[in-house]
């Protein structure tokens, strides 16, 4: 699907329309107040905007989804990051006593970035990326995804794409709202396989036994690995990668590694304990994640459906039935939806007035709808409406427990 | 129990109840009164072993055989316990008084907590080692912690999951021995490392294993525990008798953190080049290159060596210079400097948010926090970089072959401060340093001092702690009577005492 062409310029004049018509607030307030189970919870959130001309406000909270959308509307954000809970309204920290305003809870969260896997991509680099490097993702989400619910138990995990080079995930359950910086420290390193920086030639050390995630994290990588690595990549196409796979390989198979080369993985006549055509595998494809993002319970982290002003494109939510046909390039950018609004709103004037007339929160939903964003948002309620489902359980809890009394 | 130690009932029989367990997780404070020059020793000493237990943390692999010999040795030489035994009430008693005592030294700031933390959790580690099964399980109970066991069916469909999950788990343990259904927020330790089975949000723990969730358990309960004794803090401090001793002992355990700036602008921006080659530690050298080569450093970069220059003298506007400059030579233009970069530099001097004046980070701090990972220069190179890499970069700095292989001896021991010091002693051309090595500033120090920077500089260091104690000494003499005379002139022995004993360190 082709996109209007994108020019940053033009921000000024798009994101007034998009913060309009287009940014589905009621949506993203269902979200951030899940269900109004604990008090205050919205009301004492921190958002932080990036005005024009890199002006950054932090500590933005707001007491409605009303006043939320006043205030976007007002300002025109072109960047929105959303953080923690805080122990009193963020607007109004100043007025606290010192030491008592305290980040109390916050989705536990995941970035991926593509410049983290530079050093084992050929085909791009630094914020560029490709159909055959977002293989990547793919990858990282399948393992993170699987590990988060079967290993941790979550179950409310929301995928976004950032709007260039990576994607993030919001884990929503309540458990990981509340978990420490320690238990968030934890869970990343339990999902760290690739360790060293750049002094650092050999990134994954396997030894017995294998524990069963990295046997489940292999199962992903096997099934993408041929395709991605050895046909997108071709890593063995060239010289200089052939070296980058050989300086893995310790010296004392260096010539068995040559028949493997050449019958591509079928056989290898590995000692036992030696796992160096998993290690390798891993260090091309595993997922790199930042622990700093993930540990902080006051990290800041771009919004959904925040617009990314370099590329333009809406960091919409990624719907993992269809992850792997998933195009960053067909994710839309605000002109195109800016546009595909004035196309609608031309070719049926007569349904837009009958809306027009019905009352005025009716009239947003009925825009978007229109254009290539309907998707994303359709996908965002549907992974609403399943939280949902625990919150009236929670709700339900407290109203008894207040009943019994 | 802020008043623990001023008004109270003797209970000298329930010492034998109290201290009937040989290890406790310090729940209850003393309930007794005690002489104020017990007060100060039982401290000092706790301090001393605390601190023990820090050196050997970083110099050997806890629990290995070395560190419990060690750490043996030193816990007799204190009087504190370090086995089962009958005659253990007393150093019980001391044990369980002295940890209170530092608790209120330690509870003020976030370092110092983290750090009293660290060293009680792992002297906890050690002690816990020494019980029995049967004695292991008591504490359990006796703790309030009670698990879940699985059935034996589960047990058996989970066999290769758990074996696999675990080096120390065969099949034979997970026929033996029952297995624990724990919450993985119990158990951080064995899920940062992934040295267990994890499935919907449970790790299943033989019986063996039990010991880090009470580790997890200690440290929590430690961690709120100091947080509330802060906030009862004024009430102590008013107490003449105990701030000097407290104040002490807190700073105590840095010795020398370089957060306070001396000689700030002797060194011109011009002389960093070759600074960066003479008198600058590996990690700061690497650093440096980096930064001239790429015209960046990511964050744990900057940090690292940002305030290590700082630590050197740097001022402000200098830094702001030195980074600007170099920045602009690579991607970043001087505006986006401005407004993305500028403010994280001033925030290290305390110009902005906080204004706590971050402190140059020691060697312990850059070993063990924040590893480097894919675009990253910081951290420990004896640490964190591959030995094949390390002996390339000492090859080019020109380290003899014999030197090299010196070093990665040490570093194969996992001594990374002593490679570091071999290091110094290799590029200055000196044998047998006197000093210890545990700050890349020390390092700058000591080499300028080496290539003629004469002993002025050592005394500026020194006086800030002595005059430190002589006010302690004056204010107190001034205002007790004889016997309170006799009691300060005895805690400044001990604090002069205290001072050389980590100088030695």
């Amino acid at each position: 699907m082709p996109s209007s062409d994108y020019d940053p310029a033009s921000l000024p004049d798009l994101l007034p329309l998009y913060y309009r018509r287009l940014f589905p607030f009621s949506q993203y307030y269902r979200w951030l107040n899940y269900g109004g189970v604990q008090k205050n919870y919205f009301q004492n959130r921190e958002f932080s905007f990036t005005l024009k001309d890199d002006i950054y406000v932090r500590y933005q909270s707001f007491t409605t989804q009303n006043e939320l959308e006043k205030e976007m509307q007002k300002m025109n954000p072109y960047k929105i990051d959303i953080g923690a809970i805080y122990s009193h309204r963020p607007n109004q920290h100043n007025t606290v006593k010192s030491g008592t305003f305290q980040a109390l809870e916050k989705e536990l969260v995941f970035d991926i970035d593509m410049t983290d896997y530079d050093d084992v991509r050929s085909c791009c680099s630094a914020a560029d990326i490709c159909c055959k490097c977002w293989t990547l993702m793919t990858i990282a989400i399948r393992i993170l995804d699987r590990a988060l619910r079967e290993d941790f138990g979550f179950q409310h995990l929301l995928w976004v794409y950032s709007g260039r080079r990576g994607v993030h995930c919001w884990v929503c359950d309540e458990a990981a709202r509340k978990l420490s910086v320690a238990a968030r420290s934890a869970v990343a390193e339990y999902l760290s396989l690739i360790k060293g920086g750049e002094e650092t030639v050999k990134k994954v050390v396997l030894t017995d036994p294998i524990h069963p995630f990295i046997r489940e994290s292999l199962a992903v990588v096997e099934r993408y690995f041929p395709r991605y690595a050895l046909q997108e990549q071709d890593i063995l196409g060239r010289k200089e990668s052939v070296d980058k796979v050989l300086s893995l390989v310790p010296e004392d198979i260096l010539f068995t590694v040559y028949l493997w080369l050449q019958s591509l993985f079928l056989q290898a006549t590995a000692k036992k304990g030696q796992y160096f055509e998993k290690e390798i595998m891993l260090q091309y494809c595993y997922p790199r994640l930042d622990v700093n993002v993930s540990k902080g319970v006051n990290h800041l982290l771009k919004s959904p459906f925040s617009v990314h002003p370099k590329t333009g494109r809406i960091s919409v939510p990624i719907n993992l039935k269809e992850l792997d046909v998933f195009d960053p390039f067909a994710v839309p950018t605000i002109s195109l939806i800016c546009e595909e609004l004035d196309r609608k709103k031309e070719n049926n004037t007569e349904s837009s007035g009958r809306s027009l007339a019905q009352k005025g929160k009716m009239v947003k939903t009925y825009y978007y709808k229109r254009t290539t964003l309907a998707k994303y948002v359709k996908y965002f309620d549907q992974f609403l409406d399943a939280m949902a489902r625990s919150w009236k359980g929670e709700l339900l809890r407290k109203s008894d427990l207040q009943k019994e009394f | 129990y802020r008043s623990s130690n001023r008004s109270w009932k003797l209970l000298p029989n329930s010492h034998t109840e109290l201290y009937g367990q040989c290890l406790q997780f310090y729940g209850q404070p003393p309930l007794e009164n005690i002489a104020l020059s017990e007060f100060e020793t039982f401290a000092v000493e706790r301090l001393k072993l605390l601190k023990t237990v820090e050196n050997l943390g970083v110099s050997y692999v806890k629990l290995s055989e070395q560190y419990t010999k060690k750490l043996d040795q030193e816990s007799k030489n204190l009087n504190f316990p370090y086995r089962s035994g009958p005659s253990e009430i007393e150093k019980r008693r001391k044990d369980h008084i002295s940890h209170f005592i530092l608790r209120l030294a330690y509870c003020q700031t976030e370092d110092l907590r983290r750090w009293f933390i660290q060293q009680e959790v792992d002297l906890f580690r050690y002690r816990f080692s020494y019980l029995s099964s049967k004695q292991k399980l008591e504490f359990l109970h006796k703790n309030n912690l009670q698990y879940d066991a699985i059935s034996v069916e589960e047990k058996k469909a989970l066999q290769d999951k758990l074996v696999n999950s675990s080096y120390a788990v065969s099949g034979i343990t997970v026929e033996d021995q029952d297995f624990y259904k724990v919450p993985f927020q119990d158990a951080l330790d064995l899920v940062r490392t992934r040295k267990v089975y994890l499935k919907a949000g449970y790790v299943y723990i033989p019986h063996q294993d039990i010991v880090t969730i009470i580790l997890n358990d200690f440290r929590t309960r430690l961690s709120k525990a100091l947080a509330l004794t802060a906030r009862s803090l004024p009430a102590v401090h008013s107490d003449e008798r105990l701030q000097p001793l407290l104040n002490h002992l807190s700073h105590a355990y840095v010795g020398q953190d370089y957060s306070i700036q001396k000689n700030v602008g002797k060194i011109s921006l011009e002389q960093i080049d070759s600074l960066s080659g003479k008198s600058f530690p590996l990690c700061m050298r690497q650093l440096h290159q980096a930064l001239r080569e790429n015209h960046h450093l990511r964050h744990g970069g900057r940090m690292q060596y940002g305030l290590f220059l700082k630590g050197i003298g740097l001022s402000l506007e200098q830094a702001l210079q030195f980074w600007r400059s170099e920045f602009i030579r690579g991607k970043v233009d001087a505006d986006k400097f401005d407004k993305a970069y500028a403010y994280s530099i001033r925030h290290m001097f305390g110009k902005e948010g906080k204004r706590t004046d971050y402190t140059p980070y020691s060697c312990m701090k850059v070993i063990l926090s924040n590893p480097p990972s894919q675009g990253d220069h910081h951290g420990c190179p004896f640490r964190h970089s591959d030995p094949e890499l390390l002996k390339q970069k000492l090859q080019f700095y020109k380290v003899s072959p014999s030197g090299i292989s010196q070093i990665l001896e040490l570093v194969k021991g996992m001594h990374y401060q002593l490679a570091c010091q071999k290091y110094f002693e290799l590029t200055h051309n000196v044998s047998d340093i006197t000093f210890s090595l545990n700050h890349p500033n020390q390092y700058f120090v000591e080499s300028q001092k080496v290539l003629g920077g004469g002993k002025d500089i050592k005394r500026e260091m020194d006086t800030p702690q002595r005059s430190q104690e002589n006010s302690g000494r004056g204010s107190a003499a001034a205002r007790e009577a004889a016997a309170a005379a006799n009691a300060s002139q005895h805690l400044a022995e001990m604090t002069e005492e205290l001072d050389s004993f980590f100088q030695d360190a």
